[in-house]
């Protein structure tokens, strides 16, 4: 694991966004060589879309040969709800970027068939090749996209209820009505994730130490899913000093003593070999 | 069919300003979220408007004539002339209009009516033609205004009187009466609201805000040009103007008020004052007469001469006004000025200049739309509205028009079409 430690949410979304364009111009996609990406919602990422937007604008990085899967979609909510994450994704990214709108991939959670549905994604990212690079957040209880505490390690694309504390955390966006809240989602696995050549795990907050804690220092768990990631290959983990607030001051200093290695993943400059070094 | 898509505009949308892009396809604003995830497709024609304010475009309910034409006049009436005036109201910013016919003997409303047809706008044909507004002649003498008193009338026997005046409703939109005329609350106004469709206004009355409220509960649901041509504000009879603030009007509409924010008929205090106390109601008229459009001289409306002279117009040998030569854009400017003015002379700095746009615009959009029921259509640039569109700049000049999602006029070359776009791929 790569352990990449910054100061405060804003340079974890910078980071982040910074990786993904260095990742993207690397592998240099074009007709027929898509780049595949996995993609979150949530707070976290806001930061991180806001900047890749800018990137856009700026000419500095097109999404023209990207291919995009997002990890989640509450079932029974209209497309264009405003709390869909269609609309999510919409209103933060893909309204601002060039991707082609046939490169889009968010699991529909009006399927007349939901079974179906999560099959058929699974397919569609084996025939796009595979996932490059999969983007996430955890929720504080270090759960990743709606894999709730108790959720398969193995677990691919499929129907979840959710959790009592996630339905009452997202009241908020639905006028404090809880009635009005989902109650399940269509979700990537954990091992769909696990099958990515990379993962990429954006962590904020004080509020997410705990689960930061118990992803990274304590067992591989079904009860924290993010946890599974210690068995990839290329797991990124990227915070801010919040974060670590109950991580040992060992491992703190053993990753911030990296920051200087880390830092050339996102520079220009950085050789892409790099990717393989201190995993 | 081809989709556009306007990039890089600051649009009005739900009551503020917002940064977004407006796309269009077969003439209506449609919605790209819908689009991307249902059609997956891209736009085929790109235009990149640098920021530019987007507003929806004006519509103007009374407006008697322009650039020379008189709609009163029973010799100029024709549908070509209409079609005229239509084609150069894109300049002012005007992309739907109500063509509006003063007091009139019977035979002119039966020779005049009938070649004002409603009629879809387009680039080509110009401003949408919304309907016609009849203003009088069951009108009360005290309060004729610049309309002649041997044309005035009243209705003893109801409706009847106005059929057989008039000819026939089709394509009439709205009547300006006085409710004070027996038979107006009684029969005339709920037969014309409800049997056919018609907005009644009330105006050019002398009627008192009891006389007005029951008109309004009878279907009256506009106030011609408020402040002109009815008794003026007063504590213990507030007229018609106090409709503005009556409790005693039935809750499920609201009733609006034309106003002639040319500089010359209303007061800037009395456009605060209107504004500030039932701001949703406002909506800005030019009740322009033939010579908007035009330079100093004598014209004709109706059967009278008309003198204009430094903005202003007047019946010739009178001090009487006798309607405004203020475009319904530059009616936008003055009562944006009006409610800056009263700002910085409160507070002594601007800020909130933006919501003032938004609302002034509104007055000529949004407002006049609601009056004729037609607000998911026209005056707003919401998903499933016709693509009737303005560019505006900082000072709300209009820079250029847009009918059906096409440009109908452009100030220069500059906001040309052509010179905006920035990607051509339909066939």
């Amino acid at each position: 694991m790569r352990l990449v430690i910054l100061k405060d949410y804003a340079e974890v979304a910078e980071w982040g966004a910074r990786y993904i364009k260095k990742r993207i111009h690397d592998f240099n996609p074009g007709p027929g060589r898509l780049f595949v990406l996995g993609l979150p919602t949530g707070s976290t990422p806001v930061g991180v879309y806001k900047k890749l937007v800018e990137f856009v604008k700026a000419k500095e990085l097109s999404f023209k040969y990207v291919v995009t899967f997002n990890m989640d979609e509450y079932i029974g909510l209209p497309q264009n709800h405003p709390e869909s994450y269609h609309s999510f994704m919409w209103n933060l990214l893909f309204k601002h970027i060039d991707i082609d709108p046939n490169n889009v991939h968010i699991l529909n959670g009006n399927a007349p068939d939901l079974n179906l549905e999560c099959v058929q994604y699974e397919q569609a990212i084996r025939d796009a090749g595979g996932v490059e690079l999969f983007v996430g957040g955890i929720g504080p209880d270090g759960h990743i996209a709606f894999n709730e505490p108790g959720s398969s390690l193995a677990s691919r694309t499929r129907v979840k209820t959710l959790a009592q504390d996630t339905i009452a955390a997202n009241a908020r966006f639905f006028n404090n009505d809880i009635n009005q809240v989902p109650k399940s989602a269509l979700t990537v696995g954990v091992g769909t994730v696990m099958d990515a050549r990379e993962v990429m795990i954006l962590i904020s907050g004080q509020s997410k130490a705990h689960a930061l804690y118990m992803a990274i220092e304590s067992g591989v768990n079904h009860m924290c899913t993010v946890s599974a990631f210690q068995n990839h290959q290329r797991f990124l983990c990227v915070c801010d000093d919040d974060a670590t607030m109950e991580l040992k001051v060992k491992t703190v200093r053993y990753f911030k003593g990296l920051m200087t290695v880390h830092n050339q993943l996102i520079e220009e400059t950085g050789h892409p070999s790099l990717l393989h070094t201190e995993n | 069919m081809t989709l556009f898509r306007f990039c890089n505009c600051t649009l009005i949308r739900n009551h503020a300003l917002i940064v977004d892009d407006l796309w269009i396809r077969h003439g209506k604003i449609i919605d790209p979220e819908k689009v991307f995830f249902d059609e997956r497709i891209q736009a085929d024609v790109e235009y990149d408007c640098r920021g530019v304010l987007v507003a929806p475009g004006y519509i103007d309910l009374q407006i008697n004539g322009a650039f020379g034409h008189d709609f009163s006049s029973p010799d100029e009436a024709s549908e070509e002339m209409l079609l005229l005036v239509a084609q150069k109201l894109t300049a002012h910013g005007v992309t739907a209009f109500v063509p509006t016919v003063v007091s009139s003997k019977p035979e002119t409303y039966k020779a005049v009516l009938p070649k004002y047809k409603r009629r879809a706008g387009s680039a080509k044909d110009g401003a949408t033609i919304l309907g016609i507004h009849i203003e009088g002649p069951f009108i009360d003498e005290k309060k004729r205004g610049a309309h002649r008193t041997d044309f005035l009338r009243t209705a003893p026997n109801g409706i009847e009187d106005l059929l057989s005046c008039y000819g026939s409703f089709n394509d009439v939109s709205i009547i300006t009466i006085a409710p004070e005329i027996p038979n107006m609350i009684e029969t005339v106004i709920p037969e014309l609201v409800q049997k056919h469709n018609i907005v009644v206004s009330v105006g050019h009355s002398i009627a008192s805000l009891d006389i007005g409220e029951r008109a309004v509960c009878a279907g009256a649901r506009f106030i011609t040009h408020l402040f002109n041509a009815m008794l003026p504000f007063h504590h213990r009879d507030p007229g018609l103007v106090g409709l503005l603030t009556s409790h005693r009007l039935p809750t499920t509409s609201i009733v609006h008020y034309g106003l002639i924010a040319d500089g010359i008929h209303t007061h800037s205090a009395a456009v605060r004052l209107a504004h500030r106390v039932h701001p949703q109601g406002l909506v800005l008229v030019t009740d322009a007469v033939p010579a908007l459009g035009l330079p100093d001289g004598t014209y004709h409306m109706g059967a009278e001469k008309i003198l204009v002279e430094n903005k202003r117009a007047t019946i010739a040998g009178t001090q009487t006004l006798c309607g405004s030569i203020a475009s319904l854009a530059e009616c936008v400017q003055n009562m944006r000025q009006a409610l800056l003015d009263g700002e910085i002379s409160k507070h002594g700095e601007v800020k909130i200049d933006k919501q003032f746009v938004v609302e002034c615009i509104d007055a000529a959009t949004l407002h006049p739309a609601s009056v004729l029921h037609i607000e998911n259509q026209k005056g707003t640039l919401s998903f499933g509205a016709d693509a009737d569109f303005i560019f505006l700049d900082d000072k709300l000049n209009v820079l250029s028009t847009f009918i059906a999602g096409e440009q109908a006029w452009t100030v220069n070359d500059s906001w040309s079409i052509n010179n905006l776009r920035t990607k051509n791929s339909s066939q």
